[in-house]
């Protein structure tokens, strides 16, 4: 398979995807650290002068930061959280035989096809919306007052509406680990004597550790740039209550105009991406090991 | 104890009836063998009696108790699976503790219990070891062991040795048949291996499309078959059976004769005319597959070497003792 022939060949046709791989990440990534050096505002264009590390100092100081650090650890945790603890067991009913499966199965993956912008304007304006939205109207049902949940609960209704949109690939890939999971281990456990409930915390759940490591890697990716749903539903207030680093980099950028600071905080969040990617797989990554 | 009975037991898949009614007696302590053809039902008869299949009618009694609407784990059995189903996650050690843990039997207790099992099974070595780190042969002793650990009833095996090469199949048969002897335990062993039903049984269930054909020791089988899917289907290389004119002489609708009873004569006179399409030189044994006319293709079996090679004339001559004669439903005829 691999001769000299062979693997000149390969890499003669795999060189252009690869290369226009780099230049595609290369150029932005060195663009960014070139501003991130530069006073460079867009309301007082031709004015560029190198300040250099000046960005990052302006950028880890203002205390905007450590605010939207820590709104953007809340809500990876709990989003993670939340998906994972209501993902085992919607995952263990969906693998349950009753009538209109594949419809109830279809229901609970729906929400993932839906774009963020939209579900976060849903859950807006027709659910949590304090006089028309659906939870006002049951509050009123019992006679309780409304919730005004971007203002009582800015963060909150975030993070549950991005648990709502990742609940289903959650369930997902446990439901397929799930069916992997062999018959005749659980006819083993029930020969042994083991109740339901056992059969859960010493067959099912340790089978499902390993599907559980790729739901947080592959969540975690996506759960540190929520952007969407806070800059449709709060637009990262009220103050800084729901601005997370990706939405601090967006207003340094578009709101203040200034690039600068924007393109250090960029590669900021890049570091501290792979602080926190370092750490998931030392913690969880031991189960991806066969 | 462990004395097993079926009565009139039947299960039905939907409108596919599995077993047409079963009837069993299954001595305490004895080793039996179910044997048959794929989807016979062996399998989903053992099922039954393990619990984790409910029973569509009948009764399954374990000494004299019906246990129709006992869960599995209550009726003090326990199974050897045909892929072993250990607990990937778990050590050697956690596989054989998990089913007196789920007991609730004392930790030492668990520990003296386990330690036992291992050392019976030449085990003790791979306690911590985890099922993915042993070999074919280790993981099945790793799911003997899960079962007798419990010291059960009966141990019920589904198939356990086809997934072993077969020098090491032939090694965990006589190490199964001698911790059996060694436990006095009841065992009921599914098989599809004619020969590992001969050799490891003290009876044989013979099933055929969900029904007992013949329930005997492996020498009554052989020797006095209840009819044709027995006498077919015990004995290697098959029977031969014979219809027409030599049956009608007997006064059967079909004579059988095993390969190892035709006597092998070349040129000979007298007996069955064929010629020699095939030999298969064993050294030991011969076996030939010589084209009777009329009479169709027989097996003969020589022991030794007769030279004989493809084309030469042969003449067979059956054993007068050893022919079985079988009438029109193919039920045996004994004179």
């Amino acid at each position: 398979m691999a001769t000299q022939q062979t693997q000149l060949l390969a890499r003669t046709l795999l060189t252009p995807a690869v290369a226009l791989l780099f230049i595609w990440m290369i150029v932005p990534l060195a663009l960014t650290i070139y501003f991130a050096t530069l006073h460079y505002n867009l309301l007082d264009p031709g004015s560029e002068t190198f300040v250099g590390l000046e960005n990052f100092r302006y950028f880890l100081t203002d205390p905007a930061f450590l605010a939207s650090l820590q709104n953007t650890l809340v809500l990876v945790g709990s989003v993670l959280a939340i998906t994972i603890l209501l993902g085992v067991p919607l995952a263990l009913l969906l693998d349950q035989q009753v009538v209109g499966l594949s419809i109830v199965r279809l229901m609970v993956i729906a929400p993932f096809f839906v774009m963020p912008t939209v579900s976060a304007l849903v859950w807006k304006n027709l659910l949590m919306h304090p006089v028309s939205g659906l939870f006002a109207w049951i509050a009123h049902l019992f006679g309780l007052p409304a919730i005004d949940w971007f203002n009582d609960a800015p963060l909150f209704s975030v993070i549950l509406i991005v648990a709502w949109q990742w609940l289903p690939f959650a369930t997902l890939i446990l439901l397929t680990a799930l069916q992997s999971l062999d018959e005749e281990q659980k006819e083993a456990a029930e020969m042994d004597g083991a109740s339901a409930v056992s059969t859960f915390i010493y067959i099912t759940l340790p089978h499902l550790a390993r599907p559980i490591t790729v739901v947080i890697l592959i969540e975690t990716i996506f759960l540190l740039t929520v952007f969407a749903e806070i800059f449709v539903t709060t637009g990262g207030g009220p103050g800084l209550q729901t601005t997370n680093i990706a939405f601090l980099i967006y207003s340094q950028a578009l709101i203040q105009y200034d690039v600068g600071s924007a393109s250090a905080g960029g590669l900021v969040a890049v570091v501290l991406a792979n602080i926190v990617a370092f750490f998931l797989v030392r913690i969880v990554g031991r189960n991806l090991e066969a | 104890m462990g004395q097993i009975t079926l009565q009139g037991v039947q299960k039905s898949f939907g409108p596919v009836h599995i077993i047409k009614g079963a009837d069993l007696d299954i001595a305490d302590g004895s080793f039996v063998v179910f044997v048959g053809p794929s989807g016979c039902g062996k399998t989903t008869l053992l099922r039954l009696i393990a619990g984790l299949e409910d029973v569509t009618g009948g009764a399954i009694l374990i000494d004299g108790r019906n246990v129709v609407d006992v869960p599995p784990a209550k009726r003090g059995l326990s199974m050897v699976f045909q892929s072993y189903a250990l607990y990937p996650h778990m050590s050697v050690r956690g596989n054989i503790a998990f089913g007196l843990k789920m007991a609730g039997i004392a930790k030492d207790e668990i520990n003296r219990k386990v330690e036992a099992a291992a050392a019976t099974l030449n085990l003790t070595p791979y306690l911590d070891r985890k099922p993915r780190e042993l070999s074919g042969g280790q993981r099945q002793r790793v799911a003997i062991g899960r079962a007798i650990v419990r010291e059960p009833k009966a141990f019920l095996f589904d198939e356990p040795l086809s997934n072993l090469d077969a020098a090491l199949r032939v090694q965990m048969r006589l190490e199964v048949t001698r911790l059996q002897k060694q436990l006095a335990t009841t065992a009921i062993y599914v098989t599809h291996d004619q020969v590992e039903a001969m050799t490891m049984a003290d009876k044989i269930v013979v099933l055929n499309a969900g029904k007992i054909e013949q329930y005997g020791s492996p020498l009554e089988l052989y020797e006095k078959p209840a009819n044709l899917f027995v006498a077919g289907f015990i004995g290697s290389p098959k029977m031969n059976f014979v219809t027409g004119e030599p049956a009608k002489q007997q006064g059967a609708a079909t004579v059988g004769v095993r390969p190892e009873h035709l006597k092998v004569e070349r040129n000979g006179q007298g007996g069955w005319p064929g010629t020699v399409s095939v030999a298969e030189h064993l050294g030991s044994d011969t076996f030939l597959y010589v084209d009777a006319g009329p009479l169709g293709m027989l097996t003969a079996r020589y022991v030794g070497e007769l030279g004989l090679s493809p084309g030469d004339k042969v003449s067979l001559i059956p054993d007068p003792a050893r022919i079985h004669r079988f009438d029109d439903s193919g039920k045996s005829i004994h004179a």
